[in-house]
């Protein structure tokens, strides 16, 4: 499973030690709540000495150490899976049966019965904590017969039981909820401070989600009792009290005290495990501050040009543009490591790789935004990227320019032709564009660009194309004008569909297999069976709010980059000695007034809602929810800061006509 | 020749009708409507929340039983007593919204103001203006319309602020809400729709009476004297990050560095906070007498002027950390005060007047120059107005403060309301907000030491003589003047 990360510097020295300290963290954080757990538990308010002496004895005897130590392991093996399975991308269901697809994902299943397991021993430890009838599986018994023998402690089992239903629904809630997204705060704050502001949510939350599960497990154990406990008695050889009740009717399950301590086992599990998850979440997004450049070339990888526009994991890539957007934001000595020229040589490679970078992931996105747009327009709705793929438009590549190709990269040859080079990169495996089955692991930019990013292939001859008026004239529409190097330039017609490659992210046959069928339904529109074919595109049909969201998924590092962008541009006016960043000035606002025009032109589909949702208080780090206005409003502030910056110096920057008039209205206060 | 065109606004206290409506007072004026127990409760817990509901069951102790009421009676007294011994502890939670709003508003004598607050758009001409009859209004020099914003949510407006970066944000401090309204500005309705706002709340955090954006436009945060939480919202995802800290019982005024990197926030007790905006953690700063009242930052941020209820001395605090490094180096460790407003009188030919006392708030211009200082006055004593009196500033290389003059209203009125505008081009502009309802511009122009030095923006203006007592108000409408 680690494999493919094993072999980046970061996840090794960093990210694997952060998730160590949270899960450390974890485990001191225990023995406090076991406290808490056993005083509430045995509460008893008539005897309140008694109480507390047998709570005090209780924490010190052999049976607490032993569950302390076991869940000290599920604690262990919670965080691993944390670890495992966090993402800084979260995967979003675009329809019904894909979120269908994903809760029946094999690694979901695996999850699954993990948790399942590890909520069967916390409802264990539980249950020897509370002690008295939840105590031991088996107890001696008398027959009607009047012969001794061992009968099966239905409490136990039902306590257990909770246990398994509360652990699965746990990871089903998670997967419906993205609970293994990890967002990160816009506000800094230190771990502890950030900590203690969760706390309240997490147990306030942990004791709402284990009063629901416990409602619906009782439901469940209702109907279904009988099933595990004849299949225990068998197992084990026990036998049914006859005398005592049987717990699953209702008088048996309307017992107040078992309903309480159902619940107070379920709030346990569920916080343990939440706080673990909050500590990770807490320790992997803290900020990381890569070096801008080093003098000793074995540390050149970590420095953060490298590091943003390398291959890697998705969270290096995220940590370095935050990292980035607080330096251009906080930090005067580090952004004149940035504007610095290269010693030998004099070429402005720092400033250049990042804003390679920063150029391409926006490029990128306004891309994505515009094949989007084109196909909702085509369709009148959202009709899921992948299945229009084939049909690569040939007219985008006649209106090509040909300035665009003749300086472009070699390239394979079927795609040299094509001028929406972002679109290789989409094919090369960006998950967001293939919304069906979203890839989680593959980082999601792409080498093709990334090439053309690195510092190597950054020469001035590059800028000085871009600038020159030439290549602005040939552009004038808004669609094509050169946001950077050649390599970037947008096609001016409606956009091919990025070829996805589902198969190419994560192989889940059964996703796979569904994607098939869904095809295969769309394409035999004329099917005589209209009503059941309804009931079928219910299911497959894409939400909209769910592909918008999809579309922005990723887009916390385009605000980092717009953000870092800006402030960097802004603090040029007075720090910038050499002028590195007046060449590369004309494309960064062309780039951002272009991805303006393509997010003002995605909210005003029918289907994207222009405010963002409510979001309910829950452990969902639902966040991912309302990133695309988030970069509305960062957009809107990056280009009001350069204007303001700059002022009337703009109206001296080339840029074609339209940009000009746009770029006059930001002047004028009227955006 | 340059001619200026800062309007001069006049909104009568009698054309504006304060609202008068509370929650329940609806509520009288339906007949009673037979509603089972059940219903009744779930109606109470909805609106007033558990005290409502155990009042509801205690009242209605004909319908259920004994115990029950009885329970729930003692439960309620108990609450009583709990809350009652939280408001001793902090007094002013005793208060009513509107009372509390007036209590920390930066506006003198809040409640009966025609004008409640005021804002001057940070980087073009338009300024909004927040009215008794809850409505805000917006006025740009180059557009014909005036926008009229209302809203259901937009009650007892305390504040209202710009957001910096950004044409079309306004942030509303309201009684139980923000709300950030989205103007378009080249729209030409007079009459944009409350779905053009977006409501801002959190649970017990209300009335909000100070809000303050972060001059990189990307928080905003807020404060509540009710609500021991600062809020810093991120906006546009409408979320919020409550920085909780206990002591003082709340937050009453918020101030935003001009540089972005600190925050002042004081509290209804003697005490208030700087907080940092790079890790948010902040700096105690116990008072010795009173709370503090008002304050504002000089322009690159380096240092804070503040007051302190029951004294008439301004402080001053000095920040020397650069933002950005985070260092260890604490800011100082006392305020110096730097101006005695102790009262004083003056001979005028209208008879003798006492100046000076009480400090209802303060603004500092842009370019840290001119100081504007609102005097509270004695509303008792004839002779004893509140005024704004004017202090010439220097921030470097010494801080220097020295008198300058007093700005003077109609006679019977008195300045409730001062800010400046934030880029006046040819020295300072005090917009001031008068108790009949008027609002006015007094410039002050002087050429400025660091507008020289740069040399932006052609040749300067010429220096005009200082700045004169004689009230500008009599003049006409348009306050202009040719170099």
């Amino acid at each position: 499973m680690f494999s493919v990360e094993q072999s980046c510097w970061f996840i090794r020295k960093v990210i694997c030690w952060r998730a160590a300290a949270s899960v450390a963290w974890a485990v001191l954080l225990l023995p406090p709540s076991i406290a808490v757990f056993v005083i509430i538990s045995r509460v008893s308010l008539l005897h309140p000495i008694q109480w507390i002496s047998e709570c005090v004895s209780l924490l010190t005897s052999a049976t607490a150490i032993f569950s302390f130590i076991l869940l000290c392991g599920v604690v262990l093996i919670v965080g691993f899976l944390n670890l495992e399975y966090y993402t800084v991308i979260p995967s979003i269901a675009c329809s019904k049966i894909a979120l269908l697809g994903q809760l029946l994902h094999p690694r979901q299943f695996v999850s699954s019965l993990v948790h399942c397991i590890l909520g069967v021993i916390v409802a264990w430890c539980c249950a020897v904590t509370i002690g008295g009838r939840y105590q031991t599986l088996g107890y001696p018994c008398t027959q009607a017969d009047g012969s001794p023998q061992l009968c099966l402690n239905e409490y136990q089992v039902i306590l257990l039981l909770a246990g398994a239903f509360v652990g699965y629904c746990h990871s089903v809630l998670g997967v419906i909820h993205n609970m293994n997204y990890v967002s990160f705060h816009t506000v800094q704050q230190y771990k502890y401070l950030r900590f203690k502001g969760s706390l309240p949510l997490v147990v306030k939350c942990s004791a709402i989600q284990a009063l629901y599960s416990v409602r619906n497990y009782l439901v469940v154990y209702f109907f279904l009792g009988y099933v595990p406990r004849t299949w225990i008695c068998k197992t084990l050889n026990l036998q049914l009290n006859s005398s005592l009740h049987p717990l699953d009717t209702i008088a048996g399950l309307l017992d107040f005290s078992l309903l309480y301590h159902l619940w107070i086992s379920g709030t346990f599990l569920l916080f343990t495990w939440y706080i673990t998850l909050l500590l990770f979440r807490i320790f992997v997004t803290e900020v990381y501050s890569f070096p801008v450049q080093s003098s000793f070339t074995e540390d050149v990888h970590q420095c953060l040009p490298k590091v943003l526009t390398g291959q890697q994991p998705a969270i290096l890539k995220f940590l370095a543009l935050h990292d980035l957007a607080l330096l251009s934001q906080h930090s005067p000595s580090r952004r004149s490591e940035v504007f610095s020229l290269s010693q030998p040589g004099g070429h402005p490679h720092n400033w250049n790789a990042i804003s390679q970078e920063c150029l391409s992931l926006l490029a990128d996105l306004t891309q994505r935004l515009v094949a989007h747009h084109d196909t909702v327009a085509t369709n009148g709705r959202a009709k899921s990227l992948s299945t229009g793929s084939d049909k690569k438009s040939l007219s985008s590549e006649s209106s090509v320019t040909s300035g665009t190709e003749d300086v472009m990269t070699p390239r394979p040859s079927v795609l040299i032709k094509t001028p929406a080079s972002v679109f290789l990169r989409s094919s090369v495996g960006s998950p967001l564009t293939v919304p069906f089955t979203p890839d989680l692991d593959s980082p999601f930019s792409s080498p093709a660009l990334r090439r053309l990013a690195g510092p190597v292939e950054q020469c001035s001859p590059w800028h000085g194309t871009v600038q020159s008026p030439h290549i602005m004239r040939r552009g004038p529409k808004l669609w094509s004008t050169s946001t950077d190097s050649q390599a970037n330039s947008l096609p001016s017609s409606p956009a091919p569909v990025p070829s996805p490659t589902p198969a190419a992210s994560k192989p889940s046959l059964l996703a796979q297999f569904l994607q098939n069928r869904k095809e295969q339904v769309l394409q035999s529109d004329c099917c005589p069976e209209p009503e059941l074919l309804d009931q079928i595109r219910l299911l497959i049909d894409s939400l909209p709010e769910a592909s918008s969201q999809a579309l922005f998924a990723d887009t916390q590092s385009h605000i980092w980059a717009l953000e870092g962008l800006s402030y960097l541009v802004k603090a040029s006016f007075s720090e910038d000695q050499f002028g590195v960043v007046q060449t590369t000035l004309p494309s960064i606002l062309s780039s951002m007034l272009v991805l303006q025009e393509a997010v003002d032109r995605h909210f005003k589909l029918p289907h994207a809602s222009s405010k963002p949702v409510r979001s309910t208080s829950s452990m969902e780090d639902s966040s991912y929810k309302t990133l695309r206005f988030a970069l509305r409003a960062t957009l809107k502030t990056a280009i009001y800061r350069i204007t303001t910056t700059f002022g009337e110096h703009l109206n001296a920057v080339q840029m074609s006509a339209e940009h000009q008039k746009r770029l006059q209205q930001f002047l004028e206060y009227k955006e | 020749m340059i001619i200026y065109h800062y309007q001069v606004l006049y909104f009568p206290r009698e054309s504006l009708k304060p609202h008068s409506r509370t929650e329940s007072s609806s509520k009288a004026a339906f007949l009673d409507h037979c509603e089972t127990l059940w219903m009744r409760s779930a109606a109470a817990w909805r609106d007033a929340g558990l005290t409502g509901l155990l009042n509801e069951i205690a009242n209605s102790s004909a319908e259920v039983p004994k115990w029950l009421s009885v329970s729930s009676g003692c439960v309620l007294a108990l609450l009583q007593r709990i809350s009652s011994f939280h408001g001793s502890l902090f007094p002013h939670l005793t208060l009513s919204s509107e009372d509390m709003i007036a209590e920390f508003s930066q506006v003198l004598k809040w409640s009966d103001c025609a004008v409640r607050a005021f804002a001057w758009h940070p980087h073009t001409d338009k300024f909004a203006v927040a009215l008794l009859d809850d409505s805000i209004k917006i006025y740009n020099p180059k557009s014909a319309t005036a926008p009229t914003l209302k809203h259901r949510l937009q009650r007892s407006v305390a504040a209202v602020q710009w957001k910096p970066l950004c044409a079309s944000a306004l942030a509303v401090a309201c009684q139980n809400c923000l709300l950030v309204w989205h103007v378009d500005p080249c729209s030409l309705s007079t009459r944009p729709s409350s779905g053009c706002a977006q409501v801002l709340s959190h649970p017990g955090h209300s009335p909000v009476t100070s809000i303050a954006w972060s001059p990189s436009g990307s928080f905003l945060v807020s404060a509540s004297p009710m609500d021991t939480n600062m809020m810093v919202w991120d906006v546009a995802a409408e979320s919020c990050v409550p920085l909780q800290r206990v002591g003082g019982g709340g937050v009453t005024f918020l101030s935003w560095s001009p540089d972005g990197s600190h925050v002042l926030a004081s509290t209804p007790a003697a005490l208030f906070r700087v907080w940092e905006t790079r890790m948010w953690t902040c700096e105690r700063w116990p008072c010795l007498k009173g709370r503090c009242q008002s304050g504002c930052w000089s322009p690159d941020g380096s240092r804070l002027l503040f007051t302190v209820q029951g004294e008439t001395v301004i402080y001053a605090l000095t920040f020397t950390d650069t933002p950005g490094i985070p260092s260890n180096t604490k800011g100082p460790k006392a305020a110096a005060v730097v101006a005695d407003l102790s009262e004083t009188t003056f001979n005028t030919p209208g008879g003798d007047i006492v100046v000076g006392g009480e400090i209802q708030s303060l603004a500092w211009d842009p370019r840290g120059e001119r100081l504007a200082v609102l005097l509270k006055g004695d509303p008792q004593a004839r002779d004893r107005p509140a005024m704004i009196a004017v202090f010439k500033t220097r921030t470097s290389p010494i801080f220097e403060l020295l008198p300058c003059g007093f700005v003077q209203g109609e006679p019977g009125t008195e300045p409730r309301l001062m800010q400046f505008h934030p880029n006046f081009q040819h020295g300072a502009l005090l917009t001031v907000c008068w108790s009949n309802g008027r609002i006015t511009h007094v410039p002050f122009y002087f050429l400025s030491a660091g507008m020289a030095r740069h040399g932006l923006g052609g040749s300067p203006p010429q220096p005009r003589p200082e700045e004169r007592p004689a009230d500008y108000i009599n003049q006409t409408l348009y306050t202009e003047l040719t170099t």
